[in-house]
């Protein structure tokens, strides 16, 4: 077995461009969503507001900058292979160096502060990166950022139902997260959610579930038949881009179950806005 | 639908005129202001001191754009939610303040204000901050420099796109477009 080695400056150059190219560029998939909701919008002002948040992605692209102000939290989802061996620094600090480095080259904003409790202070270089790591098989470092603005992530709820709630009583805890949040995620929204595991499982699949290409549905029948059912639900509320009134609320909604504790139901999920700005790299 | 083009300071003429679901583009001076701004002017009536913007007449948009660019009068510069400001926005519509930019609902207690003292609630689209940046031709701090993105900016802004959804009668776009696409 060969251990390959990677350069801790050579994650923290990635990372750099990683971030900047996340915020600059919408992703394709998200863009053909964006289309297609546009034409089968029924209400005349959400297809002018569909259109214009199309606009917006290439003028961002055109004009290098960010698609939207919230250039989030840097959260990163790291699949890390058990045989590269990470040198000339560590994992963590050569993160945040990216970051701050992207976050200040690309001109993003920094939105993350210090003093929780008290007179928040900005950090000035939005770190720490929030990184979730899993440990593969393999000698390559895959990382992806998915930066997330702070209006849809305020909409998100953890569900702690029991077992004899079961599934409708987790699509009514999904479809009720997303009408109270109505306009305040800056709809149309990407529903990302999750059921079964434990409380800090359930969220972080609801949050991995918003990774997937947008309308992919899970490869299991029987959550993928969920999937289509909630997002029929949420496009009935009415909501609309913008939350200014029409037939199509959410570009999808993503779902990841998880083997549960025979006393538990937890349901998590994870609202995603339409700058949905995910962006992988291989080492 | 024609956006209705509106030339700044709002007068209580302008906004009587201006109804829920109204595309307008607005052209002259708008403020930004967002939480922490928004908890010093606050702070500062308390004190009983003299504010550092004229409030009477003006537009406050919440916002914290990203930093210009060489050339740029901004960076990307769309709305926050607006919900986070409903603690301090009737104080200042009580002392004269007339219109609002953001996204997102708002509380009764606003609304109620926005009706006492004609003011208007406009929307700009929330995520298209690119978009948006471009209609807004020079961004000056005028205060609170220390909040960086969250100081108090003077923005001139030349047809720069919203839309009213709440309107100084009280009616609003929110609950009111959503009724009539609700499947029930
Ligand atoms: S919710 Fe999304 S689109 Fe809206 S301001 Fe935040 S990051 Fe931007």
């Amino acid at each position: 077995m060969n251990v390959r080695e990677i350069e801790a400056s050579a994650i923290a150059d990635a990372v750099e461009k990683l971030v900047i190219d996340a915020n600059y560029y919408l992703p394709e998939d998200v863009k053909d969503a964006l289309k297609k909701m546009r034409e089968e919008e029924e209400s005349d002002l959400c297809r002018q507001i569909l259109g214009d948040i199309l606009k917006n992605a290439d003028i961002a692209r055109e004009r290098q900058q960010p698609i939207c102000q919230d250039t989030g939290l840097a959260v990163f989802f790291v699949e890390l292979g058990q045989d590269v061996h990470i040198v000339g620094g560590d994992f963590r600090t050569a993160m945040d160096e990216g970051v701050a480095r992207g976050y200040t080259k690309g001109y993003l904003r920094k939105s993350s502060q210090d003093h929780v409790l008290g007179e928040r202070v900005n950090r000035g270089d939005n770190t720490p990166a929030i990184i979730h790591t899993d440990l593969v098989p393999g000698d390559k470092l895959t990382i992806t950022v998915c930066p997330k603005g702070g209006g849809s992530e305020n909409m998100s709820a953890l569900g702690m139902l029991t077992p004899s709630q079961g599934r409708d009583g987790v699509k009514k805890f999904i479809v009720d997260t997303v009408s109270r949040a109505g306009s305040n995620p800056c709809p149309p929204i990407i529903v990302g959610c999750a059921a079964g595991g434990t409380t800090e499982e359930v969220m972080l699949l609801a949050k991995k579930a918003l990774c997937r290409k947008v309308g992919e549905p899970n490869p299991d029948p029987e959550v993928a038949q969920m999937e289509r059912e909630i997002l029929e639900e949420i496009n009935k509320l009415g909501i609309g881009a913008q939350g200014f009134g029409g037939t199509k609320t959410a570009l999808a909604v993503h779902m990841l179950t998880h083997p549960v504790h025979l006393a538990s139901l937890p349901v998590g999920v994870n609202i995603q806005c339409h700058v949905a700005r995910h962006r992988t790299i291989v080492l | 639908m024609t956006d209705k083009v509106i030339h700044l300071p709002l007068t209580d003429e302008m906004i009587q005129d201006l109804h829920a679901g109204d595309r307008v583009l607005l052209n002259g001076i708008i403020y930004t202001g967002r939480d922490e701004a928004h908890l010093y002017l606050c702070r500062m009536l308390d004190k009983g001191e003299e504010l550092p913007i004229e409030i009477r007449g003006a537009v406050i948009y919440y916002v914290g754009p990203c930093p210009a660019k060489p050339g740029q009068a901004i960076g990307s510069a769309g709305p926050t939610t607006s919900g986070r400001m409903d603690a301090y926005a009737p104080r200042l519509m009580d002392i004269g303040l007339k219109g609002m930019i953001g996204k997102g609902l708002r509380k009764p207690a606003v609304v109620e204000s926005m009706k006492k003292n004609i003011c208007v609630y406009f929307a700009s689209i929330g995520g298209a901050g690119a978009l948006l940046s471009e209609s807004i031709k020079e961004a000056e701090v005028v205060a609170f420099p220390e909040l960086g993105a969250e100081a108090i900016y003077r923005l001139r802004v030349e047809n720069f796109p919203c839309t009213v959804v709440i309107d100084c009668y009280g009616k609003d776009l929110y609950k009111e477009g959503r009724a009539k696409y609700e499947v029930k």
